[in-house]
């Protein structure tokens, strides 16, 4: 196995179309655990940490940026990072435990391509946006699109993901994210759920967005949960919408980490639960960012 | 908090001086079973079974010996048969559990292992070694090993203790039986009785420390092992036996220990690695992953338990019976009758019958853990006793009060009871804040009691007098919960000095005379008890020593405050310091060993408080308020004490919320890695508070008792009670995950 750092996105291009069997990586918190359990080693492994945009979190008037290699100790230490996307920050802070956060990084969250992945659902309803390099320059795709299955993306063997973009959030707008864990910390999500809700000047929900990990093969989308609250407001009835679709659109498997019947009736609590703590946080953010 | 009957005044005994093994372990040059590094050492690895239970066909060894590196490749063939040697059954089992010889009986059992030049070597050549099984039909539970026409582990195995003993053989490797007086009678005093099953699933000690052992063999048979354990006398019986050598034929250097619990007192790498070394003529180095670790070592018992109790209303129970089978794992030895002996020891109660089996079934060989037995029987006896306190309307201590064992109580299992402090730690739950705290919404209370015998067995030490006075102690304890601050502690008190002049060690086999293992609550008792015999006979010495220098009788020399005074005050006092920098002038070295058979254990009991508050949408368990109360007898080393009291607690909240072993269908673990082997991490946990009880052992110098393991007793039922008491839900299946508490709960809204 050989270690390779390249100093730019084309370096790192050209590396990974030479060596068909070469593997970028981040902060490595899942591709060492992997290898050391007995998955083959690639034979060029490609640390991106040493590309200085895929390390950076900037915003403009429009957007964030946040490089994809990011520690995302990094993400949550940002003041102005946290108070916009507090349900994101949330997320990244509860992966592994601060030894972890100082290595692991969104891209790396979102490519090991695992269901339980926290950070996934979090940028998922902030319509996060990963900036794609291959060797014919780059492209951009929703974070949503990038996971296929277990272990699986939509990227080329000689593309990796510069960057992640995600707007400037509007007013009147919370995010959240929630994951149940039979511990309080060092675990993985039995089942997680990210939410983020805008208002309309009357308080009734204008927007909403509903994700949920570690109930199906992908991170998914709840569409029906999304219906049946915009236009409403947080009312018992809209509230038990959202958890009924929330299980509904579970596709859960048994495992030694929870039951399916389990996952389904937590998925609607978290799911709920989320839901309230981003209206909560919609109310608090009235004026612009 | 001390709750110290009459204060003695002692001096060092009682205080928290700075633990004497913290620098070397905080600055990593601790030398654990992993660190030490031979010139020359080669790398082993085992072979492991994936199957939990196959006969062996054939081991091919061949294509990993020619493999670049490879120094040794040694299989079960490569140790004597001691079936055939007619050696006792319990020495078979040992051997037949560190290397498999006809037969695998659990997924991780050894079969065969290799030492190569680098550790990649190792592991590359483990993998080529073929093992060709044929595949047999296995049992994982106490259920599927006693049911009828189950696939025997052992063919020969009759059931002890059955008379007339079964013709035919079985899984059932004993039964035990405690009886006293009248059930029906018993049952039919009673007002309310009440009628439970439990079961419990292996958990495993969750030592951070991995096995490890270094072996170093010479050309004369004779080798060295260092290793990691509770017990370095007992890893070379074990090992000489596998081995089929003389004990004397091996010294064994005990590591710093990374953790124990019980689970190092067996042996598992350290004849593998004496064997690997004498066919490479290399040291060996042998290291367990952590998977290793769960699939192959430990863990205690999974288990069923009924039980049965009756109640007068003014709370006294009338009758009980205990029915219960545990799980030993491979072998026979499950930790039953322990837990037979345990089950109702808190109480004084007339009428019952304890019944139980040891039930072997293809899973590792169960290992010692903290009170073997006693806390899954705790669970079961204390989780009913909570219902029929609620259900005579009575206070959990009240009733605990009314049946509580004290001193002339006939003890369930045999024997009196001398001086025991069982009802100072119920009465110190009830006087702590604790107990009237008040509780929030989903938040519970429950009370759990339990109780260990506490072990006394064999120990050896020597005390030397450096010639600047200051004094060496050295005993053949590993140090696993701080004796070597206790020894330091008690040492200091008696000769007199203070306790930063005196450095207590852990000597090898060869160094210090023999102790029995590090476990049992022991070794501040009896290894304590042997220092302070050798520092009593160097006072001895020292005293006779100033007598010859004033020329007087020795009945005129006192030993007051580290000093020989003249009992009329003829002489200026002669200190440790001026004795030992004359000592080549008063008859040469100042030195003492004590060894002793220990005179007598002091019984440990303790009482538990546990507040939870349950996610009634999701089932999950926090505890917020821990308080435990245990009886030390004397805490000799206060931060030591209540190091161990909470470790005891801590582990216990794991076993009652999330630790399990899980098994697919093929008998294979899921969950071996601390990730999905949940032990408790920081967070998860309130401060443990504790309330430290001393009534002290009669048969002590200083009233010891011993405090390692009755600690995990309680917990699992104090956290059951406060569930139930939080939501109105009984959870009888362990662990109490949110899984099952949200599938309880559900139930009840049905
Ligand atoms: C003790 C421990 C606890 C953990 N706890 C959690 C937890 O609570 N929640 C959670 O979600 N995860 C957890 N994880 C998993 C892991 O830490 C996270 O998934 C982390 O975000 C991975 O980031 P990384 O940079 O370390 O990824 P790496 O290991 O570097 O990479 C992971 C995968 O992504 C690919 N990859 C990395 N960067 C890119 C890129 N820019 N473009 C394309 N592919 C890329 C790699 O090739 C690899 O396949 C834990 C891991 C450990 C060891």
């Amino acid at each position: 196995m050989k270690y390779v750092a390249p100093s730019s996105v084309e370096e790192a291009t050209s590396l990974l179309s030479s060596s068909p069997s070469a593997q970028v990586f981040a902060g490595a918190t899942d591709v060492v655990p992997q290898i050391r359990a007995g998955r083959p080693a690639p034979e060029v492994l490609v640390d991106l940490k040493k590309i200085e945009e895929l390390v950076s979190v900037a915003n403009d008037e429009d957007k964030w940026t946040v490089g994809a290699a990011t520690p995302t100790a990094n993400l949550t230490d940002d003041p102005a990072f946290s108070e916009e996307f507090p349900g994101l920050t949330e997320a990244a802070g509860l992966i592994g435990s601060d030894q972890i956060q100082n290595r692991s990084s969104l891209g790396g969250n979102l490519c090991n391509g695992s269901p339980a992945a926290d950070s996934v659902p979090a940028m998922v309803v902030n319509g996060a946006r990963a900036v794609v390099a291959g060797p014919n320059g780059t492209r951009v795709l929703d974070v949503a699109e990038v996971v296929t299955g277990p272990g699986q993306t939509s990227l080329d063997a000689d593309e990796f993901i510069v960057e992640f973009e995600i707007d400037r959030i509007p007013a009147r707008t919370g995010d959240a994210y929630l994951r149940m864990i039979p511990r309080t910390e060092m675990d993985i999500a039995v089942v997680g759920a990210g939410a983020r809700i805008t208002l309309a000047e009357d308080g009734s929900i204008e927007h909403a967005a509903l994700a949920l990990a570690a109930v199906a093969p992908t991170v998914v989308r709840v569409p029906e949960a999304e219906a049946a609250l915009v236009g409403n407001t947080a009312d018992d009835e809209t509230l038990s919408a959202v958890a009924d679709a929330a299980s509904e659109a579970c596709d859960p498997i048994d495992d030694k980490r929870g039951t399916v019947a389990y996952r389904r009736q937590v998925a609607g609590v978290l799911a709920k639960r989320a839901v309230l703590i981003a209206i909560e946080r919609a109310q608090q953010r009235n004026g612009t960012n | 908090m001390a709750i110290t009957e009459e204060n003695p005044g002692y001096k060092w005994v009682g205080t928290r001086p700075i633990r004497p093994d913290g620098l070397e372990k905080v600055t990593g040059k601790a030398q654990f079973g992993a660190d030490l590094m031979l010139p020359g050492m080669l790398f082993g690895k085992v072979v492991r079974s994936p199957h939990a239970h196959a006969r062996i066909i054939s081991i091919d060894t061949t294509a990993a010996e020619a493999m670049v590196g490879v120094k040794a490749v040694i299989t079960g063939g490569d140790f004597p048969d001691l079936a055939a040697n007619g050696a006792h059954p319990s020495e078979i089992d040992v051997a037949n559990n560190t290397i498999a010889r006809e037969k695998v009986l659990y997924e991780g059992h050894v079969v065969a292992a290799v030492a190569a030049t680098t550790r990649e070597q190792a592991e590359a050549a483990a993998e080529a070694v073929e093992v060709t099984y044929e595949i047999l039909s296995h049992v994982l539970t106490v259920d599927e090993a006693m049911a009828d026409g189950a696939p025997l582990l052992h063919e020969g195995m009759i059931t002890k203790g059955v008379d007339p003993a079964p013709e035919e053989a079985s899984n059932v490797a004993s039964k035990i039986l405690h009886e006293r007086g009248d059930l029906d009678q018993g049952f039919g005093e009673a007002d309310v009785v009440v009628e439970r099953e439990f079961t419990t699933k292996p958990v495993h000690q969750g030592y951070i420390e991995p096995h490890a052992a270094v072996a170093d063999a010479n050309s004369d048979g004779r080798a060295h092992i260092w290793c990691s354990s509770q017990g370095h006398f007992q890893m070379r019986a074990y090992s000489a036996s596998v081995l089929g050598i003389s004990p004397g034929m091996l010294k064994v250097t005990a590591a710093e220990i990374g953790g124990g619990f019980g689970g190092k007192t067996v042996i598992y790498l350290e004849p593998l690695a004496v064997r690997l070394s004498q066919r490479a003529g290399r040291p060996v180095k042998l290291v367990m992953d952590r998977d290793e670790v769960f699939r192959a070592t430990g863990p205690t018992s999974g288990t069923r338990i009924k039980v049965k109790m009756g109640v007068a209303k003014d709370g006294k129970i009338t009758a009980a019976e205990v029915w219960m089978a545990y799980e030993a794992g491979a072998y026979a030895g499950s930790p039953v009758g322990a837990a037979g002996m345990t089950a109702i020891a808190c109480y004084d109660i007339p009428n019952f019958v304890v019944e139980g089996y040891d039930v072997v079934c293809n899973k590792p060989r169960v290992a010692a853990y903290r009170a073997p037995g006693a806390p899954m029987a705790a669970f079961a006896v204390e989780s009913v006793l909570d219902e029929l306190a609620r259900d005579i309307g009575m206070d959990p201590i009240d009733i605990r009060l009314a049946n509580a064992a004290v001193e002339g109580t006939q003890a369930s299992y045999g024997p009196k009871f001398p001086r025991i402090g069982f009802v100072e730690t119920l009465e110190a739950i009830k006087d702590h804040p604790n107990y009237t705290a008040d509780l929030g919404p989903n938040q519970g209370r429950g009370i759990a009691a339990g109780f260990w015998f506490n072990a006394g067995m064999m120990s050896s030490a020597t005390v030397h007098i450096n010639e600047n006075g200051t004094a060496t102690v050295v005993t053949g304890s590993p140090d696993i919960g701080g004796s070597r601050q206790s020894m330091a502690l008690m040492a200091a008190e008696e000769l007199g000095i203070p306790y930063e002049s005196i450095k207590a060690v852990v000597a090898d086999t060869e160094t210090v005379g023999f102790n029995d293992v590090t476990g049992g609550s022991r070794v501040t008792l009896a290894t304590g008890a042997a220092v302070v015999d050798a520092c009593r006979l160097i006072i001895e010495d020292l005293r006779a020593r100033a007598a010859k220098t004033w020329d007087v009788e020795l009945d005129q020399v006192e030993w007051v405050d580290g000093q020989a005074q003249h009992a009329e005050g003829a002489q200026p006092p002669l200190s440790l310091k001026d004795l030992a920098a004359k000592s080549g002038r008063t008859g040469g070295p100042i030195s003492a060993n004590a060894s002793l058979n220990s005179r007598g254990v002091g019984a440990g009991f303790s009482t538990q408080l546990c507040d939870v508050e349950v996610d009634p949408e999701t089932g999950v368990t926090r505890v917020v308020r821990y308080l435990t109360a245990q009886d030390a007898g004397r805490a000799i080393s206060p931060d030591y004490v209540e190091g161990q009291m909470q470790g005891g607690v801590v582990q216990g909240i794991g076993w009652a919320l999330n630790e399990e072993y899980i098994h697919d269908s093929d008998g294979v673990m899921e969950n071996p890695s601390f990730l999905d082997y949940r032990i408790p991490v920081a967070s998860d946990l309130p401060m443990i508070d504790c309330a430290i009880v001393e009534v002290p052992n009669p048969a002590h110098p200083y009233g010891v008792r011993g405090v390692g393991e009755v600690g995990i007793v309680p917990p699992m039922a104090a956290v059951g009670n406060a569930i139930n008491d939080a939501l109105d839900v009984r959870m009888t299946d362990l662990p109490m995950s949110p899984v099952k508490v949200l599938e309880a709960l559900n139930e009840q809204r049905d």
